[in-house]
């Protein structure tokens, strides 16, 4: 087909982090789609080749942080030829805002795809006033 | 090597993967559309391997198929919010995709395997028998 043709690839972001890893390989950023819902925020995010026990998700001082390590041994004696993007582990953190409470996060993850939901604190949900 | 760590080998693999990126092996006969996840090939002795990070797919809405040296990958990919949600942030792509390689050797078809897991895609690729090069014996 016609050479040189705009492929719609999505390019994998080298991860910048203010703390700096000191273990020597790179990481990236998963794409995260963030949306929410009227009790939990969700973060859901592209971690392929992550399997599940190879997942930190961590809270410290109102900041989520996840790592999410591939499994490289699928690699073993295979010479790459052709390559269009980068592997390597995945990190990524967030600040969480106010109305998330902390204790009671939960994360799921299928088919590459890690689902993290922040369940908001009760007394951060609306309320309805019941008129007397 | 005294330490075998894993993060080294990571490491490795992360320099060998910089090398034949800039190679124009393939990069003239692939074509596509959509927002196709993009392909890692490899060779193991006579085989390859395509390998394409895939994330959130559903097996059976791949479609992969080959003809001598001609493989098709198509797909569709599509997220599911809910409703009554407000997104606050969209980085993930969706969409039908489809893509052909033009592979250097020719295929056996029939010996083709296909693997999920994980939100990885690999297709393993043997080299068909009768186009795998002979040695000939000098008499």
């Amino acid at each position: 087909m016609a050479a040189g043709q705009e492929l719609e690839v999505q390019k994998k972001k080298e991860l910048a982090s203010q703390q700096e890893k000191t273990i020597p390989a790179r990481f990236y950023v998963p794409a995260t789609d963030i949306f929410e819902t009227s009790d939990a925020l969700k973060i859901v995010m592209e971690v392929p080749g992550v399997p599940k026990d190879a997942v930190d998700v961590k809270v410290e001082n109102d900041v989520l942080s996840i790592e999410a390590r591939i499994e490289t041994t699928n690699y073993n004696g295979l010479e790459p030829v052709y390559t269009e993007y980068p592997v390597g582990h995945f990190a990524r953190s967030f600040t969480l805002p106010d109305q998330v409470d902390q204790h009671n996060i939960t994360a799921h993850l299928e088919d590459g795809v890690l689902t993290l939901t922040l369940n908001k604190r009760p007394e951060t949900k609306p309320r309805r006033i019941a008129i007397q | 090597m005294l330490y075998s760590d894993p993060f080294d080998t990571l490491l490795q693999l992360q320099r060998a993967l910089e090398s034949p990126r800039s190679s124009s092996w393939l990069s003239s006969s692939t074509s596509g559309d959509g927002a196709f996840p993009p392909l890692n090939v490899f060779s193991k002795n006579d085989d390859l391997v395509i390998v394409a990070e895939a994330p959130g797919l559903k097996k059976d809405e791949l479609d992969i198929q080959i003809k001598g040296r001609t493989i098709q990958i198509a797909g569709a990919k599509s997220l599911a919010y809910g409703d009554r949600v407000s997104l606050h942030r969209r980085e993930r792509t969706i969409g039908r995709f489809s893509r052909s390689l033009d592979l250097p050797v020719e295929i056996d078809a029939d010996k083709v395997k296909a693997e999920y897991r994980d939100g990885m895609l690999a297709i393993f690729l043997q080299r068909a028998e009768h186009d795998k090069p002979r040695s000939i014996k000098i008499a």
